[in-house]
């Protein structure tokens, strides 16, 4: 393991001031300590990814920032609002949105139900015609029942019903586990296609291939710690570190 | 007039539409305890108390406040859907993260509490509650005699259990319920107040036999028990029916009350208990229930 696993990491400021900052985040699941201190910034605008091995802390970091999990301490602040004390239906009120790594389609719930089921909450998020553009296929699948989408389009529907919210920044689990190549590709696409039309994004990834495509910058999880931070345009000089992170 | 099976016609008819008006207090008793138990998880052991209190808040307002018939309607499910919000409030909000087996036996301890103070305040004899006047007398159907105030009970709960189901299949707000009883963690992180939902679903389902209990008094007597004796049998419908179905609960509700009716005609020693067999072989042929979905 490199040195920076076991020494704290001074999460570096980002040129913009943070959309988002958490500072010495830990949380529990149960009795079972989970996160050891989490250190981050995104600023506006910004695609910013979690890489580290399974079980080192990502997808609970982002249950912590959206407040599923409550059990947590240090600070969480969005958009200059603390929010480590509130809970998650105020969260996403601020303008927070959640897709998660199971992407929770609701099987009781048509495609137009679940699309429409999270209220709007802020102006700014796009329109029915400007989502139908982005994922042509949740057009044709309206009234399909949403679970019997194939998985590539259910994580199409667990983004585009998060953009119709208004929600500025976007916490997404895993948006590529277990989809083919070719739709991880268009999920690539949507991101980038995201970022351009200027929403924050925090990602979640295993797959640093994938994230290299997308994202600004890199904090790298490891046993409930933010151990390391690289910049994309660094990633090829850091690839041998990385490996060593991830385990590959 | 033709007979079947050596029944005659006013026999056969007036036991289907006995049937009927039982199937009526089946499907809205268990459309509310299908609602409950579909987003709480609790099995509502209090149901049969609050179809009671419906009955008797009915009663009172017509004995202390000389308020009849149709405004009870409305207001009785009221009262009763608040104490429902008090009690969801109060008591159940505080048992959602422990065995769905404490709601139950919090609610059979509740539904206990309020019969007693109703039994000792009353008595168990029962309380007349007349027929409202715009609904008294009948139709001579020819085969059968109809009277009005059952052909109402019939109608009114079929049109309860009809915009309800549309409330909770075709609007925005059954969207929420119906998602939150797949993943309320999952609801909240949208921004809904998943609390406020619960607590405004467990009222919703406790008015509804608050207006059971309503539609009931002028029927059968206003007594303590009456909720007790019915609720066993409104179980059974909802298990029959599938353990949190909506449509399940309806239809299995109004199909049980009737083939009650047809059993009384032909085999009437089996009526009171064709309803249990019928759950035990839907339980061992299909365990989710007609309508339920297997976990």
């Amino acid at each position: 393991m490199p040195e920076a696993v076991v020494r704290p990491f001074p999460a570096p400021k980002p040129a913009a001031a943070p959309l988002l900052s958490v500072r010495n985040l830990q949380a529990w699941y149960g009795e079972s300590h989970v996160l050891h201190g989490i250190d981050f910034d995104v600023a506006p605008g910004e695609v910013v990814t979690l890489l580290g091995r399974n079980g080192a802390g990502k997808t609970t970091t982002l249950r912590s920032i959206i407040g599923i999990l409550r059990k947590r301490t240090g600070s969480i602040n969005f958009d200059g609002q603390e929010t480590i004390r509130l809970p998650a239906r105020q969260i996403a009120r601020l303008g927070i949105g959640y897709v998660p790594e199971e992407r929770g389609i609701f099987s009781s719930l048509s495609v137009a139900e679940n699309l429409i089921l999270p209220p709007i909450i802020k102006p700014g998020g796009m329109t029915q015609d400007q989502i139908f553009t982005l994922f042509p296929n949740l057009r044709e699948r309206l009234f399909s029942q949403g679970t019997k989408l194939s998985g590539g389009e259910q994580q199409m529907l667990a983004i585009a019903r998060i953009l119709r919210t208004g929600a500025n920044l976007i916490l997404l689990d895993e948006p590529t586990e277990g989809l083919a190549p070719v739709i991880v590709e268009q999920i690539g696409h949507t991101i980038a296609r995201l970022k351009q039309d200027g929403f924050t994004i925090v990602l979640v990834e295993q797959n640093f291939r994938f994230a290299s495509t997308v994202a600004d910058r890199h904090y790298v999880v490891d046993q409930g710690r933010v151990v390391d931070m690289i910049r994309n345009d660094e990633l090829d000089a850091n690839i041998d570190k990385l490996h060593s992170y991830l385990g590959v | 007039m033709f007979e079947l099976l050596g029944v005659s016609p006013q026999v056969l008819f007036g036991q289907l539409l006995l049937g009927l008006i039982n199937g009526s207090f089946y499907a809205v008793l268990s459309l509310g305890l299908a609602i409950i138990f579909g987003l709480l998880n609790i099995i509502n052991f209090a149901h049969g108390a609050q179809y009671m209190m419906g009955a008797f808040v009915a009663w009172m307002l017509l004995q202390y406040a000389g308020v009849g018939y149709w405004w009870s309607l409305l207001i009785a499910p009221l009262v009763v859907g608040a104490t429902g919000i008090v009690i969801e409030r109060l008591f159940l909000s505080r048992l959602q993260n422990v065995d769905h087996l404490y709601g139950l036996l919090l609610t059979f301890g509740l539904a206990l509490i309020i019969q007693g103070v109703f039994r000792n305040e009353y008595g168990v004899s029962g309380l007349p509650y007349g027929i409202p006047r715009e609904l008294a007398g009948g139709n001579n159907l020819g085969f059968m005699f109809l009277p009005n105030y059952r052909a109402w009970v019939v109608v009114a709960a079929l049109a309860v259990c009809i915009v309800t189901w549309l409330v909770i299949e075709r609007t925005r707000l059954g969207a929420y319920l119906r998602a939150a009883t797949e993943n309320a963690t999952l609801v909240g992180a949208f921004g809904i107040n998943v609390p406020m939902l619960v607590t405004l679903t467990y009222g919703f389902g406790v008015a509804l036999a608050g207006f059971a209990g309503v539609l009931a008094a002028p029927i059968y007597a206003v007594n303590p028990n009456m909720g007790a004796d019915l609720i066993i049998v409104v179980f059974a419908v909802v298990v029959i029916g599938g353990m949190g179905s909506i449509l399940g609960s309806i239809v299995t509700g109004f199909a049980l009350g009737i083939v009650e009716g047809l059993t009384k005609v032909f085999y009437p020693e089996a009526s009171s208990t064709v309803i249990f067999v019928i759950m035990i072989l839907v339980l061992l042929v299909k365990p989710a229930g007609l309508f339920g979905r297997a976990a």
